[in-house]
């Protein structure tokens, strides 16, 4: 196979993985997921191959046409950017199937956790290569809907279903504004491909609707990447089991948000719009996701509101705009995956092994999980940003990028400061509160878990420490190409582990000083925020909850004006709608007929026959008893009869009579035994527009209908079944033929209508409604509140 | 009457007539019968449940229809043979089949409409 | 011919139209039935009203010499009243039906799905 049918089956291996996974585990139980970490790993190996033609510089792209008519294709692009992040969803993901498959040992619904796990995979991976915009919309929704599933997928507890609506509502409805954004840019430049669209960078930033498309996008990157105020989801997506959190929620998914930013910086970046709102929304969501992660003292809590701090940073990194701004972003990001994912499987363990992940309530674990100590220790001094580690030279490049002396940079390398000194602390707080000091003791007694627990947290921690030793050979490899894609020109990064004397390392030791002041008054400092925060007493998280309630508020108020119940009302509607569309097109058209040729010669006797069924039809309307009503209705079915005789239509007729006849009878015999309300009380007010509509609706038929015979009459049909009715079908009556012959599949599902609501009417007829019916029976002046209270205690 | 309107079916591929019309005349003859007679009269006249004849119509009309496929013809095309009965020509035809579909489609399902409500009346 | 045919069925649509517009069941049948009708005569006049010869060849013919009406509106018709006849049957049944349970044929009073003044419902996640 080449390569092209190589990587579009790579794509669709998560898919068949997911499609895998719940048989497999019925078979296997947990020791599954040893199999099913073979379908990342190879997609891992896959993308690995394209690692020597990135790093020289080339793209790879590929696909399919998808909707040609519409000029949208199943398309890939293999850049640096895409490239790095495919390897990450690859890689991470193999070890988090290893770590859910220890992790949820014995769940009934391990099969379909894995499942999920693998369908948001394939999303992820999707989106990350999508070339085409389609394409990334398709994976976009479908990761916000795979990680709806994750998130609520202990669905019996009501905390987790909000936590998933919340998720899904915020990063679906943010994936629209991102649709609608997409689509103008495509509007503006008329390429379709992210490849393509470089070219068109000057012109969509000349463009009066710049902005607008501008504010679309961030519409959906910032959502999906939980940037302040739409943060809230990040936080309660929690409620996941910690595999999904250590996945979609540190490593992968709000991360799409950012690589949004970072495929678009080259064709929307650059522009003051840019570098204003990207570091305002990045610099709020780092401070006070740093904030809040300190007030925090669930495990799992500290590292979200952390998760959402360093999105804050590499949305503020993307939009920076100075030098060595994006090559940190790049390093950041890695670095994040790396130590964040493994801090939270680490948090993952001392929940599952010793019961509880309040830091309050943990201590001196380390001697029990010497392993999970190592790992959370080198994951969190990479966060910390201490050397070794890879988090540090992401921090250099950092203090690079924001340490120079104008204005507006002092601004965002303070916030930077203060927001990676609040991380260093809980960093620290992580990784050491747990497992150093006295021992507690844990709701259970703690011991190290499996070896399919810790092989995730220990390979993605020492990866950290592997990658900054070889600092040459990653920058080679990943950083370099990624850079040089989201810069949109070759950007190289040289950083390396030894420090050298300057303003960035200043203001690394300034970080590490405030650090570990933070950390030594972390319980101070927590109940100062709790504190502000209780003052304030309100946050978007309250807000959603409002906004939730308005909209069903909004929503059902709606219904209640447009589906009233009334019967009348949406007759009423109905054909005064039926009345516009007879008239107003016709006058609008200028279709309106020639005025009409009345014919002399019609015998009188014609004539008469139409005055019958006149004279029945009014008399119908103003019948004061339902007898005289039904027998009307019966005079103007037979004229009508007639008329079809008289106009050469005896099968008609014939027809006409039965039915009538029929109508009749079966009118009489129902409607005579009910107590009706005698005839049509209809108020006077209520008359006239009623009758207005009528007459109007009746007036607009009139005139199509002259309309239509006015234009010339097309025998083509009628001359074809007279020519051949005798000839091919061997019957001489025209009218038959057509119905059980030419037309006979039609006439068969007539008859089938006839079957069916003949089968209808007898079970609403034999229907013993039961107690509802005698209790209705016995008591005439039932209203419909008891009528339904009745039904439902009959139930 | 009934009689009759099986005579209209019959004829109704050549003069005016067919299996709507014969089974409407059909069905009147019933309700008609049903009201002077009583309803048990008329479901002992015709033996079956209104609806079992109604739905041995439908499959009637839809193996009439599937008989061309036997052929391999399209679905629906009319098919005639004429066997020599006594002597005599007797033109006969998978349409003619369909129409008798037809027919106790209608009888069948109407019937057993006008037949329900006539005994719900009298309770 | 036609125009005549245009007035006539006006009428019809417009007491149809009328009737159902009406707040008491019966009356909402009626105008279903009426209507059938109506619309019964607007697809025959708009196939050309051609006078007393039913389409029927003649014996012995293979196609038919005198000009007759034409047919193709006729077939739709004729199916047309077999389907209205059974959708008014089973419009009246069910009328029928919900006037024995909840003793009225006011479709105002029929609010069992819909109460009056419903309050909205919870949150609920």
């Amino acid at each position: 196979m080449d390569v092209m049918a190589l990587t579009f089956l790579a794509l669709l291996l998560p898919f068949l993985g997911a499609l895998a996974a719940p048989g497999l585990t019925r078979m296997l139980g947990h020791n599954a997921a040893w199999l099913l970490a073979l379908f990342p790993a190879a997609i891992f190996l896959h993308f690995t191959g394209f690692s020597a033609e990135i790093s020289s510089g080339d793209i790879v792209t590929g696909g399919y046409q998808w909707v040609p008519s519409l000029d949208v294709r199943f398309s890939w692009l293999i850049d640096g950017l895409s490239l790095t992040f495919a390897l990450l969803i690859s890689g991470i993901g193999t070890l988090v199937v290893l770590y859910a498959g220890g992790y949820l040992k014995g769940h009934p619904d391990q099969g379909r956790f894995l499942a999920f796990l693998m369908l948001f995979m394939g999303a992820m991976l999707g989106l990350v290569v999508s070339d085409s915009f389609l394409m990334l919309f398709v994976y976009w929704e479908l990761t916000s809907i795979t990680s709806f599933l994750l998130i609520g997928f202990d669905h019996t507890r009501q905390a987790a279903r909000r936590a998933a609506l919340q998720a899904l509502v915020v990063t679906g409805g943010g994936g629209l504004f991102l649709l609608a954004g997409l689509l103008l840019i495509w509007g503006i430049t008329g390429v379709s491909q992210f490849s393509e669209l470089s070219a068109f960078a000057a012109q969509i930033k000349s463009n009066p609707l710049y902005l607008a498309a501008l504010l679309l996008v961030l519409g959906g990157a910032l959502t999906k990447s939980a940037q302040f105020p739409f943060h809230m989801w990040l936080p309660n997506a929690m409620e996941a089991p910690t595999p999904v959190s250590a996945y979609l929620h540190s490593a992968t998914m709000v991360k799409a948000g950012v690589y949004l930013l970072m495929r678009l910086n080259p064709t929307l970046g650059g522009t003051p719009e840019w570098q204003t709102l990207l570091p305002l929304f990045g610099g709020a969501t780092l401070i006070i996701g740093a904030l809040l992660a300190v007030r925090q003292t669930d495990l799992k809590m500290m590292l979200a509101y952390t998760t959402m701090s360093s999105l804050g940073l590499l949305v503020l990194l993307t939009g920076f705009g100075s030098p060595h701004a994006l090559e940190a972003a790049v390093l950041y990001l890695v670095a994040h995956a790396l130590f964040k994912g493994a801090l939270f499987m680490v948090a993952g363990i001392i929940d599952h092994e010793a019961g509880t992940r309040d830091i309050r309530k943990l201590g001196g674990l380390r001697r029990a999980m010497p392993i999970t100590f190592a790992a959370a220790l080198i994951a969190a001094l990479s966060m910390a940003g201490l050397p070794p580690f890879f988090g540090f030279l992401a921090k250099e490049e950092i203090y690079y990028a924001v340490g120079r002396f104008d204005g507006w940079s002092i601004a965002f390398a303070t916030i930077a400061i203060i927001g990676n000194a609040l991380m260093f602390a809980v960093a620290f707080a992580v990784a050491f509160k747990p497992f150093l000091g006295p021992v507690v003791k844990t709701p259970k007694s703690a011991h190290e878990g499996p070896a399919l627990l810790w092989i995730g947290p220990s390979v993605l921690a020492l990866k950290g420490l592997a990658i900054a030793v070889l600092a040459g050979l990653t920058h080679q490899l990943i950083s370099t190409p990624m850079a040089s894609a989201i810069a949109g020109e070759m950007r190289r990064v040289d950083i390396a582990l030894v420090p050298h004397l300057g303003v960035p390392l200043a203001l690394s030791a300034l970080t590490v000083a405030l650090g570990v002041l933070a950390y030594r008054f972390l319980d101070r400092l927590r109940d100062l925020i709790a504190g502000i925060l209780a003052d304030i007493g309100w946050g978007p998280d309250r807000g959603f909850d409002q906004a939730m309630r308005g909209l069903i508020g909004f929503s059902h108020g709606l219904t209640r004006r447009l589906q009233t119940g009334r019967l009348d009302t949406y007759m009423t509607v109905t054909f005064v709608a039926v009345a516009v569309v007879l008239l107003a097109t016709p006058l609008w058209f200028g279709e309106l007929p020639r005025p009409p040729v009345f014919p002399n010669d019609v015998p009188w006797h014609e004539l008469a026959i139409m005055g019958i069924a006149v004279i029945g039809l009014i008399t119908v309307v103003l019948a004061k008893d339902r007898l005289t009503a039904i027998v009307s209705l019966g005079i103007q079915g037979f004229a009508v009869a007639v008329i079809f005789l008289l106009y050469g239509a005896p099968d008609l007729a014939f027809t006409q009579f039965m039915v009538e006849t029929l109508v009749v009878v079966i009118l009489a015999l129902v409607m005579t035994r009910l107590r009706l309300s005698p005839s049509d009380r209809r108020p006077f007010r209520q008359t006239l527009p009623d009758a207005a509509i009528a007459l109007v609706c009746g007036l607009g038929l009139c005139l199509l209908l002259m309309a239509v015979t006015q234009a010339p009459f097309d025998t083509t049909l009628s001359d074809f079944f007279n020519l051949h009715s005798k000839v091919i079908a061997h019957g001489a009556n025209v009218v038959n033929v057509i119905i059980v012959d030419f037309r006979g599949t039609d006439t068969l599902g007539e008859i089938a209508v006839v079957m069916i609501a003949a089968l209808a009417i007898l079970s609403l007829v034999r229907l013993r409604a039961g107690s509802l019916v005698r209790m209705a029976d016995n008591d005439p002046d039932v209203d419909p509140d008891a009528a339904q209270d009745v039904r439902e205690a009959g139930r | 009457m009934l009689m009759f309107s099986i005579f209209v079916l019959l004829r109704g591929h050549n003069e005016p007539g067919g299996g709507f019309i014969g089974g409407l005349i059909a069905v009147a003859a019933l309700a008609i019968h049903g009201i002077t007679n009583g309803v048990e009269t008329v479901r002992r006249a015709i033996v079956f449940h209104p609806l079992a004849i109604a739905g041995a119509g439908l499959l009637l009309s839809t193996v009439a229809g599937l008989i061309s496929i036997v052929l391999r013809v399209p679905f629906m095309t009319g098919i005639w043979v004429e066997p020599s009965i006594l002597g005599e020509p007797v033109p006969l035809s998978s349409v003619m089949l369909f129409d008798i579909g037809v027919y106790l489609v209608v009888v069948g399902a109407l019937t057993g409409v006008v037949l329900a409500l006539e005994e719900r009346g009298e309770d | 011919m036609e125009p005549i045919f245009a007035i006539l069925v006006g009428i019809f649509f417009a007491v149809a139209v009328y009737l159902l517009l009406s707040k008491y069941i019966i009356r909402v049948l009626l105008g279903v039935a009426i209507l059938g009708n109506a619309v019964n005569l607007v697809i025959f006049a708009s196939g050309r009203i051609l006078r007393d010869v039913p389409p029927v060849i003649g014996a012995g013919l293979d196609i038919s010499t005198v000009q007759t009406a034409n047919p193709l509106p006729q077939a739709l018709i004729l199916t047309a009243i077999v389907i209205s006849f059974s959708f008014f049957s089973f419009l009246l049944v069910l009328s029928w039906r919900a006037y024995r349970v909840l003793e009225t044929d006011n479709t105002d009073e029929m609010r069992v799905a819909e109460p009056d003044g419903e309050a909205p419902p919870p949150l609920r996640y």
